[in-house]
C-alpha cells in the first residue's frame, strides 16, 4: 500500500509539472500581451516598453520560463495586470466559491445519480427503467449553458423563485444576521449548482446502472437471497455495497467535467468564482492569471483523480495488495 | 464538457477484477431478439435523424427563406417573437432566426465531424504506437498523456482561442481535434493489449511479419469498433463544446451562424428576446440525442458478447 501511495504521488507531481509547464507555453506563445490592454488608451509605446521590461514581457520566451518555474517553486504566481493584486492572493479569494459550488454539485450528482442509477438496475427493463433511460440520455445531451439560462429565465425571471445570478445580495448581505447570509447564499447556490448536477448526475446514473446489473446476476447475491435475506437488504448491503466502487473511480473521471462545467455556469449565473475570474483575465490578456487558473484547474482534477485512485484502493482490498 | 458515457469502461474493468469473469455465465433476463430489436429500431430512427440533420444543412439554402445574415428591416423587424412569417422570430439586427438556425446546422455539424475525425485519427495512433511497442515507451506516452488529461480541456480552449482570437475556422477545428484525442488513445491502447496477446498476432511475428504491418494489417482492423463507437458519442460533445466557445464569442465569428454563436447573440437580453437562446439549444439537444442514440446503438450492435451473455446495458 505504501509503495503504491507513494508512486501515484510521484506520478501526480510530474502531470502537474507538465500541465504547468504545457499552459505556459500555450498561453505565453499566443499573439498580444497583458501591457496592449492596461492603463490608459493614449498611453505611449515606450510608456508600454517599459512596463513590458518591468515584468520581462520582454525577455525571450525560454528564460521567461525558467523566471517563471523559480517563482512557481516559491510559491509566487506572479501579478495580475487588470487586478492589480497577486494571482496567488486573487485565487485564494475565488477559489473556495468555486469549490463550494463544486462541492455541493458533486454531492448532488453523486446522490442523485447513485439513487436513480440503482432504481434503474433493480427494475431493469420495466417502463420505468425505460423512460428513465430516456430523460437521462436527454439530460447527458443539454448543454449545460443552455439549461443554466433557461433555468435562470423559468425560476429566476417568470418565476422569481431563485435570485437571478451572483453569489449574494449585493444589497443587504452585509446587514444580514449569520443565519441570514448563510441562506442568502444558499438561495443564491441552488439554480448553479442544481444545473451542474444534474449533468453529470446522467453519467453518473447510467454507469451505477450498468454496474449493479453486473453485479446482481453474481452468485454472492444469490446466496444472500436463499439465506433468507428481504430484497432490501439484498440491494442495499450487498449488491450495491459492491457497485459503489467503480462508481468512485467516475469521481476522478468527473472533475475534469466539473471544472469545465462550471466555467460556463459560473458566467451564466454570474458567479464569482475560478471560472468567472478566469474568463474576465482572458479578455483582458491577463497571462499571469490566466497561467495560474489554468494550473490551479489541473491540480484540482489531478488532485481529484489521485483522491478516487486512493479511495477506491482503500475501499477495495484486492488493489492493496498490488 | 460532461462525464464521459463509460465506452471504455467494460474493457477496462474486465482487465481489473476477477469478478468480471462471472459475467459471461449471467443468466438471461431480456430476451435476445426482444433486445436486438430494440438495439436495431435505435440504431435506425437516430441513423435517419443524422441523415436528415445533414441533408437540411446541405440544402440551407433552399430551404432558408432569407439570408442568414440578412438585416430584414432593422427598425420594423428587430426583435420578433416567433409568427408566421418569421417561424423562429427575428433577433437584435433583425435577422431571420429560422434561415441563421438552418445556415447554423452546416457550421456546428461541420466543426463537430471534422474534429472528431482529427481526434479519432490522432489518438488511433497514438494508442496504436504506445500498446504496439509496450515497456518504457508505453510507460512514458501514457504518463504523458494522464498530463494531457488532467489539463482542463475547456478551460484551455478557451485561453488558448482567446488569446489567438480572431481564429478561422479551420483553426478552430484544428484545436478542438487536437484537444480531444486523449480518450480516444486509452481506449485504442486497453484494446491494442488484449488484441496483442491474440495468436494471429503472436504468429504474424513468429513469421516475421514487420511492425508496421503488423499494426496495419492485424491490430488495427481488430480495434477499429470502440474507435467508431467513441468517435460517434464524440461528435456530440463537441457539438456541445463548440457551442459553448461560440458562446463564448471565441468560436465562430460573429456574424457566422453557428448554433452557439445564435445563443450567444440571445443570451445577453434572454429575458426579453428568449426565443433567440431557446432554439438553438433545442437544436443541439435533438442532434446530439441522435449521435448519442447511434452511438451507444452502433455499440451494443457491435458487441456480440452482450447479446449472447445477455449483459444487457
Amino acid at each position: 500500500m505504501r509503495r503504491y501511495l507513494v508512486t501515484r504521488l510521484a506520478q501526480s507531481v510530474i502531470v502537474v509539472l507538465l500541465v504547468t509547464t504545457i499552459s505556459f507555453f500555450l498561453i505565453r506563445l499566443a499573439p498580444g500581451d497583458p501591457f496592449s490592454f492596461v492603463g490608459d488608451i493614449n498611453m505611449s509605446a515606450t510608456a508600454r516598453d517599459q512596463l513590458r521590461a518591468q515584468y520581462g514581457y520582454n525577455k525571450p520566451v525560454l528564460e521567461q520560463f525558467a523566471l517563471f518555474v523559480a517563482n512557481v517553486a516559491r510559491g509566487r504566481l506572479g501579478y495580475s495586470q487588470s487586478m492589480h493584486r497577486n494571482v496567488g492572493e486573487v485565487i485564494a479569494d475565488v477559489l473556495p466559491r468555486t469549490l463550494l459550488l463544486m462541492s455541493v454539485a458533486l454531492l448532488l450528482s453523486f446522490t442523485i445519480g447513485i439513487v436513480v442509477g440503482a432504481v434503474q438496475a433493480v427494475r431493469r427493463g420495466s417502463w420505468f427503467d425505460r423512460s428513465l433511460s430516456g430523460v437521462l440520455l436527454l439530460f447527458y445531451s443539454i448543454p449545460d449553458f443552455w439549461l443554466a439560462l433557461m433555468a435562470l429565465l423559468a425560476l429566476g425571471y417568470w418565476l422569481p423563485i431563485f435570485p437571478a445570478g451572483g453569489m449574494i445580495d449585493q444589497v443587504v448581505h452585509d446587514y444580514m444576521s449569520l443565519g441570514g447570509r448563510i441562506r442568502d447564499i444558499a438561495a443564491h447556490l441552488v439554480l448553479p449548482s442544481l444545473t451542474l448536477a444534474l449533468l453529470s448526475a446522467a453519467g453518473i446514473a447510467r454507469y451505477q446502472r450498468d454496474t449493479l446489473l453486473e453485479i446482481l446476476p453474481q452468485d454472492f447475491v444469490r446466496t444472500a437471497r436463499a439465506k433468507g435475506l428481504g430484497e432490501r437488504a439484498v440491494i442495499l448491503k450487498h449488491a450495491l455495497r459492491n457497485a459503489l466502487l467503480p462508481v468512485i473511480t467516475l469521481l476522478g473521471l468527473s472533475l475534469p467535467t466539473l471544472v469545465g462545467g462550471a466555467f460556463f455556469i459560473e458566467k451564466v449565473f454570474a458567479w464569482p468564482g475560478m471560472g468567472y475570474v478566469a474568463a474576465n483575465a482572458i479578455a483582458s490578456r491577463d497571462y499571469d492569471l490566466v497561467t495560474g487558473s489554468v494550473i490551479v484547474g489541473g491540480i484540482m482534477v489531478t488532485l481529484g483523480s489521485l483522491l478516487a485512485d486512493l479511495l477506491y484502493a482503500a475501499a477495495d482490498p484486492r488493489l492493496r495488495t498490488r | 464538457m460532461r462525464p464521459p458515457i463509460p465506452v471504455s469502461a467494460p474493457a477496462e474493468r474486465l482487465a481489473a477484477s476477477s469478478v468480471a469473469s462471472s459475467v459471461t455465465t449471467m443468466p438471461l433476463v431480456l430476451d435476445a431478439p426482444l433486445r436486438r430489436a430494440r438495439i436495431t429500431s435505435a440504431l435506425w430512427w437516430s441513423l435517419a435523424l443524422i441523415a436528415l440533420l445533414c441533408l437540411v444543412a446541405l440544402l440551407a439554402p433552399v430551404l432558408a427563406p432569407y439570408s442568414p445574415n440578412e438585416q430584414l428591416d432593422i427598425v420594423a423587424l428587430k426583435n420578433q417573437a416567433p409568427s408566421v412569417a418569421h417561424p423562429l422570430g427575428t433577433d437584435q439586427y433583425s435577422r431571420d432566426l429560422l434561415s441563421r438556425m438552418l445556415f447554423g446546422a452546416r457550421i456546428s455539424l461541420s466543426v463537430a465531424m471534422l474534429a472528431v475525425l482529427l481526434a479519432a485519427t490522432v489518438g488511433t495512433a497514438y494508442g496504436l504506437v504506445a500498446g504496439y511497442l509496450g515497456g518504457r515507451a508505453d510507460a512514458i506516452m501514457m504518463r504523458l498523456l494522464d498530463a494531457c488529461l488532467a489539463i482542463p480541456r475547456v478551460l484551455l480552449l478557451v485561453a488558448v482561442l482567446a488569446l489567438w482570437s480572431p481564429v478561422p475556422l479551420i483553426s478552430l477545428i484544428l484545436v478542438i481535434g487536437l484537444t480531444g484525442w486523449f480518450e480516444v488513445s486509452r481506449l485504442v491502447r486497453a484494446e491494442v493489449l488484449s488484441v496483442m496477446k491474440r495468436e494471429y498476432v503472436v504468429a504474424a511475428r513468429a513469421l516475421g511479419t514487420p511492425g508496421p504491418r503488423i499494426i496495419w494489417r492485424h491490430i488495427l482492423p481488430n480495434v477499429l469498433t470502440p474507435v467508431l463507437v467513441a468517435a460517434t458519442l464524440g461528435v456530440g460533445n463537441v457539438i456541445i463544446l463548440e457551442a459553448g466557445l461560440s458562446y463564448l464569442g471565441i468560436g465562430a465569428r460573429a456574424p457566422t451562424a453557428s448554433w452557439g454563436s445564435i445563443f450567444f447573440d440571445g443570451s445577453d437580453a434572454f429575458q426579453a428576446t428568449w426565443w433567440i437562446a431557446l432554439f438553438p439549444g433545442l437544436a443541439i439537444i435533438v442532434t446530439v440525442v441522435a449521435f448519442n442514440t447511434f452511438g451507444a446503438a452502433l455499440r451494443d450492435a457491435l458487441d456480440p458478447h452482450q447479446l449472447a451473455g445477455g449483459n444487457a446495458r
